[in-house]
């Protein structure tokens, strides 16, 4: 079992005051470098010794990656280093995508969203503590998941999509900016800026066993772009967690609806902490297009949500949870 | 070691086997480019002696066919399934380590699988209705092997036979192949128990810590080797001299001129259909 050690182990600290200087560094140490943002999971690797990076890049000091601005489409540019307290309680936010400054609220308590980010919100390693440990299972390089075995203890782990390894993507926001349609900007100093689709941002173990995020050395993840697509549209966001004060969730959803005559006309529906990544249920949205906005609507989207469901030994109850979670996403928070 | 296997540490604290060294994938690759370019030369600066073949007036020789048949249909359809299934498990198994990310595990179990029932059927096919003995390497094979090298390189030997229905390579190569099967196909089957697959319920404690890192390991040199002997072995199917052989994997038959001037019917009997 790892121990947690009182002090820092030795790394070199470098605090650059641009993105450029920035990326010069990551590009430099590529592997051996650690981004950190908020500081919230890196202290944790650091000082349980998991992970030792030689380098450590704060992003404390680069101003350009703070902030919310509007987009000539409507939308936002959040940039990745602003924290969670600042989405919660930004006027443009709360407008125009409340749905956003709702799951940046549920995030731990006040303390971690002061200083947590948004950035290190989405871009955060999973929470499974046989990884976390520092025993080498298959997300640490090895051959074995601890957490899937005869005697694990898995309540918080996978339904969906594990393979090989049932670590799940505990982000609060990840599922809301997927319901949103964000765009993540990433930049890299020898690649410069691409924009990945918020849902292509995270991969699953049947990709890539080793990493939550298409983030590769190198890469500096720099804003968020949400679209003014889904702006004034229907949302609803849940978070059910064990410990009401503050807790990663068991399961999250996300919805973003269009709604005409009380007919449902268009959807984003995401769940989270059932997969490696937030999961959108296109399978639900297709089903529910053209539909009212009604119980027996939301009936029918619960039961297809949680088709393909896998429990492992201890957390068959995140399929009822699940299924429920999509009910009340669809019929609407007025009669949830 | 440690330029040959990777180490991990289990929740006892153990240092325990965990893969292969995945860098070696690049050595193999390289090896097998340098023994391509290597073997090149070789033909190129000593080009060996052209084979000849005995008169069509010679008795021996009338009474072979026209077109020899080499490989029935069931042996080439093992050959080209057991290749695709081979080329899909490199492929998936070192392609995403090399950097290029995609949902392999699948593909490559259930390709494992297909390998595995055809090498099942070759075993049963080639036990009861071919030749069975006539591809593995025999006393006279390894005399003669050495007796080739002598000559080679300049020394005095008895100058050996012509070939039997496979030559000494073919001989070499399926017996690298056999050897490597037997280390990679029993892994991977025992390693299923590790992965979510619809025919097992996935028990990762089916053996101990050690045990499976031993297997991690052997399966992946296994396929580093591996790697290895499909270079050389598409590099010789597709050199214009060999290219004779790969037709006979593709039509099943070889002419009489290749028969006469490469195998010594005497070890290889074919007669003229009535």
């Amino acid at each position: 079992m790892a121990t947690i050690h009182d002090v820092m182990p030795v790394f070199e600290l470098f605090q650059p005051a641009s993105i450029d200087a920035t990326l010069e560094l990551l590009d430099k140490y590529k592997k051996d470098a650690w981004v950190l943002a908020g500081g919230l999971d890196t202290f944790d690797w650091l000082k349980d010794r998991n992970k030792r990076p030689k380098v450590v890049v704060d992003l404390s000091g680069v101003q350009e990656l703070r902030g919310v601005k509007a987009t000539a489409d409507g939308g936002l540019e959040i940039g990745a280093s602003t924290t969670l307290t600042e989405v919660v309680r930004h006027p443009m936010v709360k407008e125009k995508f409340p749905i956003l400054a709702e799951a940046a609220g549920l995030v731990a308590s006040p303390q971690i969203r002061n200083q947590g980010t948004i950035g290190g919100n989405v871009s955060q390693d999973t929470r499974c503590w046989y990884y976390r440990a520092g025993w080498t299972c298959y997300r640490a390089g090895g051959n074995i998941c601890y957490a899937d075995t005869p005697s694990a203890i898995n309540r918080e782990h996978a339904i969906f999509d594990a393979s090989r390894c049932v670590a799940v993507n505990p982000s609060d926001t990840a599922p809301a900016l997927v319901a949103l349609d964000a765009k993540m900007v990433i930049r890299s100093a020898k690649g410069g800026e691409r924009v990945v689709d918020a849902e292509d941002y995270f991969i699953g173990p049947a990709i890539d066993i080793t990493r939550m995020t298409v983030l590769q050395p190198g890469d500096l993840l720099t804003a968020i772009r949400i679209p003014g697509t889904w702006a004034g549209a229907q949302y609803y966001f849940e978070k059910v967690r064990e410990r009401q004060v503050w807790d990663f969730p068991m399961v999250n959803v996300a919805a973003a609806m269009k709604v005409s005559n009380g007919t449902i006309q268009g959807s984003r529906i995401v769940v989270n902490a059932v997969a490696a990544h937030p999961m959108r249920l296109t399978t639900v949205e297709n089903a529910v297009a053209g539909k009212p906005r009604n119980e027996e609507t939301a009936r029918m989207a619960g039961e297809i949500a949680v088709q393909g469901a896998q429990p492992l030994a201890h957390n068959a109850y995140k399929i009822p949870l699940m299924r429920n979670l999509v009910k009340r996403a669809i019929r609407g928070e007025a009669q949830a | 070691m440690d330029y040959f296997v990777q180490w991990g540490r289990n929740p006892w604290s153990e240092d325990i086997l965990t893969h292969a060294q995945w860098n070696l994938v690049y050595v193999s690759i390289v090896l097998g480019v340098l023994f391509m370019i290597a073997h090149t030369v070789y033909v190129a600066i000593v080009p060996k002696p052209k084979a000849v073949a005995p008169p069509l007036t010679d008795p021996v020789a009338a009474r072979v066919p026209e077109k020899v048949k080499r490989h029935s249909l069931g042996a080439r359809m093992f050959h080209w399934v057991m290749a695709a299934s081979m080329l899909t498990l490199l492929f998936t198994g070192f392609v995403p380590i090399l950097g290029m990310k995609f949902a392999w595990v699948q593909i490559h179990w259930i390709a494992g699988l297909v390998l595995t029932a055809s090498i099942v059927y070759h075993i049963i096919h080639a036990t009861f209705f071919l030749d069975f003995w006539s591809i593995w390497i025999n006393r006279e094979d390894v005399r003669e092997a050495r007796a080739r090298t002598t000559r080679a390189l300049g020394g005095t030997a008895p100058e050996p036979r012509k070939a039997g229905k496979y030559p000494f390579d073919n001989k070499m190569y399926h017996t690298a192949i056999v050897l490597s099967s037997l280390a990679v196909v029993p892994t991977g089957l025992f390693m299923m128990k590790r992965v979510q697959t619809p025919l097992f319920s996935r028990d990762p404690y089916l053996f101990a810590d050690t045990t499976w890192g031993y297997m991690y390991v052997l399966h992946g040199l296994t396929g580093i080797l591996l790697v290895f002997l499909t270079m050389a072995h598409i590099y010789f199917a597709i050199r214009p001299e060999k290219f004779w052989i790969t037709k006979s994997m593709i039509f099943g038959t070889v002419s009489r001129q290749h028969y006469l001037e490469h195998h010594d019917p005497a070890r290889w009997v074919v007669e003229k259909q009535k």
